[in-house]
């Protein structure tokens, strides 16, 4: 293993016993490199602007209907060289992955090629209006339907809806397909069974659906109970929501005979595609019986978190629900050109080519879909191809199973005896010495340099800690994260109290988040005289 | 592969060290009838940075930008300039590359900056607390639709006609799930709207009214009184922007009474992209509204030296902590877009906010009165912002628009294809101008349309 890190540079600050360090203050409370920022409330000025416009003709005749501004709006302006400074610092508060390992279960923070960027910002992408006349986008709808034809192939499935702007989106997509196909048939039925592992968007986009939800219990193998599942299938039962591989970070094996059993009692399968990195290239999900399955553009096929989105959450449908798909969606027709399919040609066109008429649920978005995301992933999977996705996968999972069989000695890893994991490692908090919580550990790992795992999910597994390396950590990247990971979970099955202050080295010490909920202070305020 | 940094040795050493003889073995789960040998079939193999961009270049040169035409178009949409830093700031790998700020201590950055967003947002639509976006306009359309039946307990939400089909049909959409009734109308082709005609459809069982401002066909007009209406009737008034620069220059919507206040911001630092991604905003002129609200909010608070951080906050409302009761299932947002809008915002600030809205309102005006000169072509609006609704003799908006395109004109959105099938609205054509919009570009409008306004109906 190697020297936990190479450069040799150790932190020499000492820590006093009250477990602060004991470097002198500095007068503006920057430490080097570690600089504070103001709010731009706190240094703009009304009248300082960063853009040069033409000043403001008070003479101007205009034709407002009397509704002028005349009170101050509240903003303040910076140059440019303060906005690029505030930014800049403010960035440096930021841990991400081109700074380091981002190992948050259930996320797949992987690399985010540069290449990608560069694609999305030609003008040709980015500078068109999604109203303009469809004869000079065409090649916008090429990209989405190049980029359908790519996830219709990796997936094995009927059709896609590729307007949901992220993946709860295209849940909800996927669940409203399902609820009209069953209308259809003239009763959508009232329950979506759930396990006890999902992802908290599933319950909560059932029950926007107007279903009950109930949950599946798991095997003690992390797996769903398939005998349990079986046994509550029934007239009433829409559909199941599963993540395969799930959320323990466990392919269901048996989810042929799941999709069967539900197909069987009149249901719908509906898989959380969240975890697709897993298995991109190596199965498809039409070929287990999947329904209906969201694949988060921004997880599996790279493109960027941006702290927060935008993501964006194609669709793959199986035949049964594709006449039910939202519109708009794109449709090559043999002539070659590619068809903007909005409410007004739906009928005529599905008539025309599909040999019936669209019964489309409606409308999730205006315009297309997140176009910008469209340009990266396909960038993205041209650069990777056929093999370099199966790749993708093989690497992903070997990285996660190298991880938990170089921790499942000193952590509990509850499922490690049942085999191996798929592209995430799961950990437990059994056994911590003293009071010692999951939340400690990871704030100890901030410490060390990293972005904590996945904390508390699955609900699972008592203080769960979800690893997933992903395919883009190097090999001496990942065995330095196991050297630091041990020596945390060591310190906390040793009762390590002074993990209870961390993180130490942070921009920010632990923040007080019940202060915060009680009294919510949710925008900046003049201060008072 | 360039993005793949295990070697050969690295998997050999990794696969001894979990005791697996190939990576095979890690895939045992998966039943073997469904595995797939070798790379999928129908799929190219990897390329080079060169050849990708070479193929991508191909597609983006089959389109027409913006910038390379005469550009007019707007209903939702709109061209701006972006200033050059908003691109470089949303670049930087730690803004670009960050998750979703759940580690607060390692998440300042994101946090302050959504703080700061939040608090523009919220001045913006003259309103008390805005959250750290949405989707996008018109998905936040349908929030506040749905927030406004969790606090009045009623599910009867009246739509004006002018609101943006697109935004109406999303929440129609929606509304057939839950059960949501939604009264909707034609839009009407007047000067004014008929905001007396909306007043009449809200009773006792409405939860909210929604309209946009400027509407769909550009026209600025006073929600005080439909607000006093909704009010009288225990409803609240939804206000919807799909142009965040009107703002400044005409009074906010909170200034108006709306309770809550939604929209596009896709208009600031975002660009066009074809729509999307963009910026969902979502705004409540009563703080009491706060705990209703759906989506991400960021709070200030102290870290355990005392220092002023920032965390997620009031998150008991949201999905990943209450599950099937959550206020909306909404998970990851805009984030990025919220940093270009909000580095856009800072830039321009109050003045640049007044500058940019009247050079927008002073271009549009000479573009009204431009074409009000061309035969065949009225002005619809008295009141407008940067967008008005043109009415054409002879042929139907969309062949226009469609003759103008194939002469490299980007003339307008023919409201033809907004409403499909609406009969009234088929010689309208909506048409926005910008500060990006130059006197030559008025006039190779004004010239087309005089060009083909005047060519028969076929």
């Amino acid at each position: 293993m190697n020297a936990p890190n190479k450069s040799g540079w150790k932190p020499q600050m000492e820590v006093a016993e009250d477990g602060l360090h004991n470097g002198p203050q500095t007068t503006t409370g920057n430490r080097a490199l570690m600089l504070e920022e103001p709010l731009i409330f706190e240094i703009g000025k009304a009248e300082t602007t960063g853009v040069d416009l033409p000043a403001v003709d008070a003479s101007a005749a205009t034709r407002f209907g009397g509704l002028e501004r005349i009170d101050p709006i509240g903003l303040v302006g910076l140059t440019e060289p303060e906005t690029v400074r505030h930014y800049t610092r403010l960035s440096r508060q930021n841990y991400g992955i081109d700074l380091g390992f981002f190992p948050l279960g259930s996320c797949t923070m992987k690399h985010n090629p540069r290449l990608n960027e560069k694609m999305a910002r030609l003008p040709g992408f980015a500078d068109v209006h999604p109203l303009q006349p469809v004869q000079t986008v065409q090649g916008a709808l090429e990209v989405v339907n190049e980029l359908a034809h790519w996830l219709l192939t990796l997936t094995g499935m009927h059709s896609v809806a590729m307007s949901p702007k992220a993946g709860a989106h295209g849940e909800l997509c996927g669940i409203l397909c399902i609820r009209a196909a069953l209308e259809a048939r003239g009763n959508a039925r009232e329950v979506v069974l759930v396990p006890e592992s999902a992802h908290g968007t599933n319950p909560a986009t059932a029950a926007f659906a107007n279903y009950r939800v109930e949950n599946i219990p798991a095997t003690p193998a992390g797996r769903v109970d398939v005998e349990a599942l079986k046994a509550r299938l029934g007239p009433d039962v829409a559909a199941v929501m599963i993540t395969n591989p799930n959320t323990c970070g466990l392919f269901e094996p048996d989810m042929r005979e799941i999709s069967d059993a539900v197909h069987e009692a009149g249901g719908f399968v509906y898989c959380d595609g969240a975890n697709f990195n897993a298995i991109v290239g190596k199965v498809r999900p039409g070929d287990l019986g999947v329904d209906a399955m969201h694949i988060n553009l921004h997880k599996t096929f790279s493109t960027p978190h941006g702290g927060g989105g935008p993501g964006s959450g194609p669709v793959v449908l199986s035949e049964a629900l594709a006449p039910y798909m939202p519109l708009p969606y794109t449709a090559r027709t043999k002539d070659g050109v590619v068809h903007l399919i909005e409410e007004e040609q739906a009928d005529e066109f599905a008539r025309e080519h599909f040999g019936g008429e669209l019964s489309s649920f409606g409308r999730m978005t205006a315009f297309h879909g997140q176009m910008g995301m469209f340009t990266r992933a396909l960038t993205y999977m041209l650069s990777h191809g056929a093999d370099g996705l199966k790749q993708v996968a093989e690497d992903a999972v070997l990285n996660a199973n190298y991880i938990l069989r170089s921790l499942e000695d000193l952590l509990h890893a509850p499922f490690a005896d049942a085999g191996p994991c798929m592209h995430e490692a799961l950990f437990g908090d059994k056994d911590f010495g003293g009071d010692l919580s999951t939340l400690d550990l990871a704030k100890a790992l901030i410490d060390e340099g990293y972005h904590p795992m996945t904390v508390y999910f699955p609900l699972v597994v008592h203080g769960a800690m979800l690893v997933e390396p992903t395919e883009t950590e190097s090999k001496a990247s990942i065995d330095q994260f196991i050297t630091a990971f041990r020596s945390v979970a060591q310190r906390a099955l040793d009762g390590d109290e002074t993990m209870k202050q961390a993180p130490y080295y942070a921009p920010r010490r632990r923040l007080d988040e019940t202060a915060a909920a009680r009294k919510p202070k949710l925008a900046w305020e003049a201060p008072v005289g | 592969m360039r993005y793949l940094p295990l070697t050969d040795t690295d998997r050999s050493d990794m696969l001894a060290k979990i005791g697996a003889s190939s990576i095979d073995d890690l895939f045992v789960d998966v039943p073997e009838v469904a595995r797939l040998d070798g790379p999928i079939r129908d799929l190219p193999m990897h390329a080079s940075e060169m050849a990708v961009e070479r193929h991508m270049k191909r597609l983006a040169g089959k389109n027409l930008a913006a910038g390379d035409a005469p550009f007019f178009l707007g209903a939702g949409a709109y061209r701006h300039h972006v200033p050059a830093s908003v691109d470089t700031v949303i670049q930087r790998g730690e803004f670009l590359t960050a998750y979703t700020p759940y580690q607060p201590e390692i998440a300042q950055g994101t946090l302050q900056m959504l703080f700061e967003f939040q608090t523009q947002v919220a001045k913006l639509y003259g309103c008390a607390v805005a959250n750290a976006s949405l989707y996008d306009g018109s998905t936040a359309c349908w929030e506040a639709v749905a927030m406004a039946g969790r606090v009045t307990k009623r599910k009867r939400a009246v739509l004006s006609g002018a609101l943006h089909p697109h935004y109406s049909e999303v929440v129609k959409t929606m509304a057939q799930f839950t059960g949501d009734e939604i009264a909707d109308s034609a839009p009407s082709i007047q000067t004014e709207p008929d905001l007396e005609g909306l007043i009449s459809r809200i009773d006792d069982e409405t939860s909210c009214v929604v309209v946009q401002y400027p509407d769909i066909l550009g026209r600025v007009s006073d929600l005080s009184k439909v607000a006093e209406a909704a009010h009288a009737k225990g409803a609240l008034l939804v206000a919807v922007n799909t142009e965040p620069v009107a703002l400044g220059s005409i009074k906010s919507p909170g200034e108006l009474g709306a309770d809550i206040v939604v929209g596009e911001g896709q208009s600031i630092g975002v660009g066009l992209q074809f729509g999307g991604p963009y910026l969902g905003l979502f705004a409540v002129r009563n703080p009491k509204h706060v705990r209703q609200m759906p989506g991400r909010l960021c709070g200030e608070t102290t870290d355990a030296e005392g220092k002023r951080g920032f965390v997620l906050t009031l998150s008991t409302r949201e999905q990943h902590i209450r599950r099937e009761k959550a206020t909306s299932n909404i998970c990851t947002n805009s984030g990025l877009c919220a940093l270009a809008f909000s580095v856009h915002m800072t830039l321009l600030g109050e003045r640049g906010m007044r500058e940019l809205a009247a050079e927008n309102h002073r271009l549009a005006c000479l573009a009204a009165d431009r074409l009000d000169k061309v035969p065949g072509v009225k002005v619809l609006n008295n009141a407008f912002f940067n967008e008005f609704t043109l009415m054409l003799d002879g042929k139907p908006a969309r062949e226009i628009v469609r003759g103008m395109a194939d002469r490299g004109v980007l003339g307008g959105v023919s409201l033809g294809r907004l409403y499909p099938g609406v009969e009234a609205l088929e010689h309208a054509l909506l048409v926005a101008v910008t500060e990006m919009t130059t006197e030559d570009d008025i006039e190779t409008l004004a010239t087309e349309l005089e060009a083909l306004v005047k060519e028969p109906a076929q």
